[in-house]
């Protein structure tokens, strides 16, 4: 099963490389790792997918994070009430033919396209990952060139902040 | 007052109560070193880089300190890493502090340069790298705090050359401000009662202690819960001496090289108390089969080992300090009478297993076996002595012959299985117990890993005592061979032209060799009366297995007999 961790980091060099070593260490599967600044200056947030067998699995990737000095919390977003997403970059094959096809189906999804060329599109998405899957299983029929995705964010939409959990 | 980053780190180390330091000069500490030298600062000069460390990491088992290790930038700080990583498997709290290149140089594949922080993230506890001289103070008072608190390990300090000499107006930390580590003193006093509870039900209840008895120094506490219950204990390698050898209630070291009742107890018990272990798999053999029947309870200070290797039924998170002194309150309320009539059954058939298979081997006419020089270094010393190992099949002996009184009196790598620790351990104990007997036990093997460490036994004239039970091969390896490879013995003999007695005697070390059994007794004990340090080079079987045995992969109760 797949387990949605947030993972507040102090904001140090060194810190991602204690964390990336660790788990390759452990032999965790991570599907998707993503950091960012926060509220707080001196604080990253990770959010991190998992995948564990059960809960003892997760507990012991929780556990041995939470023993990195540089980890502040961990908090598991995946059985709560939450917001998750992820963008991604989608560069297309459009040919002067397909180019109106594929404006219906970047409109359908929500996406918007930030770049055209002669011979290409990109197109931007945002959504949680079975949206972006399905927009590139679309996409696919006309070439996709390249992908870059970011990995998940996720937020609670609990009245409080992940630090106060 | 400013005064220079290296003076700095000598005020640190005195804030620190630093008492000695093992460390190895170089390019990149020069500046460091000039510091020592003005401040007349205590510091051991071994011959390599990996004795500084195992140095650091004997004097910190043996006295309960932080041990503290230098090394130069570049190859000084990759020759630490085998003592690190050794530290890190056995919890020991370490400061390694390490030079490197100028800040301008770093990542420029400059002259002596490694990523030591890189190399050594996943074998400390923390490390730094310090590029600016005002983060040095906090650093330092956070790396004695992280080291020492908590699960103790490890922690590296990589200091850019030129911080050494930036100067700095030095104010020594008064507390640490660490969001992400808030080490668990105390834990919850209910998984404390719910143990209890289960072991008023239990009528096969077992002790199982390991290395946190020895590092948490709770060894006193242990024992008054022991003699109050009459509870049996079973040990890991790590955990020996934490009740005397002679306790009737102890019934040795259990796992792949444990004794004939210390395994069955495991294997029938139906209530595993483990404390401060960690449940290796050289104790549980086949994780699944390992305590079958019971219910198993955890005692440990790092939440992160309850249920990694075996599922607790209750974990108890917390310092040993704490938790087996609410132990303690509990069970000393129920008269021992009690207790005597739940669990004496149960005492009596671990006795009767101890009495049927005791440990034993086949004794010589005139060979000398190794398990008879242990017992008799064992005999003179009374057991009270710091007995430092290598890794084989000596330390499996000592293991099972040396009847260990007190605790942190068995200094042996039990975690990493690091051959060449021994010689250097027993210099860090000696430096840090300088009125102990201090005896290392090596093998041929293990003993030249780390044999230029003899000059500085030699040179500082230290009284340890070394004892090379020479078998001329690599014992443990051998024994693998023979019993698992038909005998195929792969580059595993050590047949030498080389004479260790002509060696030591050459660096400056009193030594002798021994090959007459009837001599044994006697010269051990004079070897052992000798004021400076002294080599025993003790020949012994080719072919001698360590029993009993679990082969790999079984379960506990299938053991290969010895004797």
């Amino acid at each position: 099963m797949k387990y949605t961790l947030a993972v507040l980091v102090e904001n140090k060099p060194g810190v991602l490389t204690h964390i990336s070593s660790l788990i390759s260490r452990r032999a965790f599967i991570i599907e998707s790792l993503t950091a960012g600044y926060t509220e707080e200056t001196d604080m990253t947030r990770i959010t991190m997918v998992v995948e564990a067998g059960d809960e003892y699995e997760l507990q012991q990737v929780v556990n041995q994070l939470s023993k990195l000095i540089d980890v502040i919390k961990i908090i598991d977003l995946t059985g709560q009430d939450r917001i998750h997403r992820e963008l991604a970059l989608i560069k297309v094959k459009a040919t002067p033919a397909d180019r109106a096809e594929i404006v219906n189906i970047v409109e359908i999804f929500r996406a918007h396209i930030v770049d055209v060329n002669k011979e290409t599109m990109i197109i931007e998405l945002t959504g949680e990952e079975s949206k972006i899957d399905a927009m590139c299983e679309l996409l696919k029929d006309y070439g996709i060139k390249e992908i870059v995705r970011t990995g998940r964010v996720a937020i609670s939409r609990a009245p409080i902040s992940a630090k106060e959990m | 007052m400013k005064i220079s980053g290296a003076q700095a780190i000598i005020q640190c180390f005195k804030q620190e109560k630093v008492e000695v330091v093992f460390g190895y000069p170089g390019g990149a500490v020069l500046t460091l070193y000039d510091a020592l030298y003005e401040a007349n600062f205590p510091h051991i000069l071994p011959r390599h880089e990996q004795g500084a460390v195992h140095a650091a990491d004997g004097y910190a088992r043996a006295t309960g300190k932080v041990g503290v290790c230098i090394a130069t930038s570049g190859p000084g700080a990759t020759n630490l890493i085998t003592g690190i990583a050794t530290a890190y498997m056995d919890s020991i709290p370490l400061v390694a502090i390490t030079g490197q290149v100028t800040v301008p140089l770093i990542g420029r594949d400059s002259f002596q340069e490694a990523d030591i922080t890189g190399i050594t993230t996943p074998i400390t506890k923390h490390n730094y790298l310090i590029k600016d001289i005002n983060d040095l103070p906090r650093v330092f008072k956070e790396a004695f705090y992280i080291a020492s608190t908590g699960r103790p390990g490890p922690v590296l300090i990589d200091i850019a050359k030129d911080v050494f000499a930036a100067t700095i107006d030095f104010k020594y930390p008064t507390h640490v401000n660490l969001r992400g580590y808030k080490p668990i003193g105390e834990g919850d006093d209910q998984a404390i009662a719910y143990v209890y509870q289960e072991l008023l039900q239990a009528e096969k209840p077992l002790f199982f202690i390991g290395g946190g008895i020895n590092l948490s120094d709770t060894s006193t506490i242990l024992r008054k819960i022991v003699s109050h219950t009459g509870i049996p204990v079973v040990s890991s390698l790590m955990g020996l001496g934490c009740i005397p050898y002679d306790d009737p209630r102890n019934f040795g070291m259990i796992g792949m090289h444990g004794t004939y009742a210390g395994n069955m107890a495991t294997t029938e018990t139906d209530l595993l108390i483990g404390l401060g272990v960690r449940f290796d798999d050289r104790v549980t053999s086949l994780v699944d089969d390992f305590a079958p029947k019971a219910k198993i309870v955890h005692f440990d200070i790092d939440p992160a080992e309850i249920n990694k290797n075996v599922r607790a039924q209750i974990g108890v998170i917390g310092d040993l300090k704490w938790s087996l002194a609410k132990f303690y309150e509990m069970v000393r309320k129920r008269p021992a009478d009690e207790w005597e009539k739940q669990v004496a059954p149960w005492r009596e058939k671990l006795l009767s297993w101890k009495l049927a298979r005791p440990l034993t081997y086949k004794s010589d006419s005139k060979k000398i076996m190794p398990q008879e020089i242990i017992e008799t270094i064992s005999n003179y010393t009374q057991g009270q002595a710091v007995i430092v190992t290598d890794v084989g099949q000596h330390q499996m002996w000592t293991a099972q012959y040396y009847h260990f009184q007190r605790p942190r009196t068995l200094l042996t790598s039990g975690g990493l299985g690091t051959m060449g620790y021994g010689l250097p351990a027993a210099i860090g104990a000696q430096v840090g117990l300088p009125d102990r007997q201090v005896i290392c036990l090596s093998g041929d093997g293990g003993f030249m890993m780390n044999c230029q460490e003899l000059m500085t036994v030699a040179d500082l004239n230290l009284p340890i005592k070394i004892f090379i039970i020479n078998n001329q091969c690599l014992g443990m390896v051998a024994q693998w061979q023979r019993k698992f490879y038909g005998g195929r013995y792969a580059h595993s003999c050590l047949k030498t032209k080389a004479d260790f007695v002509k060696m030591a005697e050459a660096i400056g070390v009193a030594a002798c060799r021994l090959e007459s059994k009837t001599d044994m007794p006697h010269i051990i004990n004079e070897v052992l009366k000798k004021d400076g340090p002294f080599l025993v080079d003790i020949r012994i079987p080719e072919e001698e297995d360590v029993l009993p045995m679990v082969p790999s992969g079984a379960p506990l109760d299938q053991m290969i007999m010895g004797g």
